[in-house]
């Protein structure tokens, strides 16, 4: 019979994955993926071998982060966005800047949406799968990725106008400097 | 009609980038300390009689 703890090195991606898009921050995610590991490891027990792994850890990351991590993600400056922000970009519509209009907007999402919006949105968690890793009803999934998602393009259309807004004006200046230098 | 030619295109891109946030990471190469990690707490399963001395 194979032990189940061989199999939790294949989760090992997805894991990082789920824990940086609860955390949103690169060093938290790590060690919260760190603690879930031991913690998976002591209880290994507590699995029942055939049934899906990947919730299983998952259920183990979400708690570490809910009772320790959630914490410490208010606490520590968000590095990673800061850095985003601060990289100057060319406003365009189909590269970075897009990407981090949607991050902006992630983050103003609560944890509970965020959760449910990723492991059906990107994790291929089904509704049934995500309610219980979350220990909530189908319905409640259900409602959070809608509003989850309606949020998202709320947040998104009022920005995309600023951007737009923004881009005219960066372009004006650029083509006025240009002007200037020659 | 502008408005929801956008507003479809708007939530595609909503999906396309969730899903781009979680595979940047997902595709990532795992960093060591979570490999070095399980080894560690395989030795730390094994009878002590078994751990070698480093």
């Amino acid at each position: 019979m194979t032990d189940p703890k061989d199999e939790i090195v294949e989760h090992l991606s997805a894991m990082r994955a789920f824990a940086m898009s609860l955390t949103r921050n690169s060093a938290l995610a790590d060690d919260m993926v760190q603690d879930a590991l031991v913690k998976a490891w002591t209880k290994i027990d507590s699995y029942k071998p055939g049934t899906n792994m990947r919730a299983w850890l998952f259920t183990i990351l979400r708690n570490t982060y809910y009772s320790h991590h959630r914490k410490a993600r208010r606490e520590v400056a968000d590095v990673d966005g800061e850095m985003a922000a601060s990289l100057a970009q060319k406003p365009d519509h189909d590269g970075r800047l897009q990407m981090r209009d949607f991050n902006r907007a992630f983050d103003q999402l609560n944890d509970e949406q965020r959760e449910a919006l990723v492991l059906v949105g990107a994790g291929g968690f089904s509704y049934e799968e995500a309610a219980e890793t979350c220990g909530v009803a189908v319905g409640t999934i259900k409602s959070r990725v809608n509003r989850a998602r309606k949020q998202l393009v709320e947040i998104l259309q009022m920005s995309d106008d600023e951007v737009m807004e923004a881009t005219d004006i960066v372009t004006t200046g650029i083509v006025t400097n240009q002007k200037n230098v020659a | 009609m502008k408005q929801d030619r956008k507003l479809s295109s708007l939530e595609q891109e909503i999906e396309a980038n969730l899903k781009r946030v979680y595979e940047d990471v997902a595709k990532q190469e795992v960093p060591d300390r979570f490999t070095q990690l399980l080894e560690q707490l395989r030795q730390a399963d094994k009878p002590s009689t078994e751990s070698s001395n480093d």
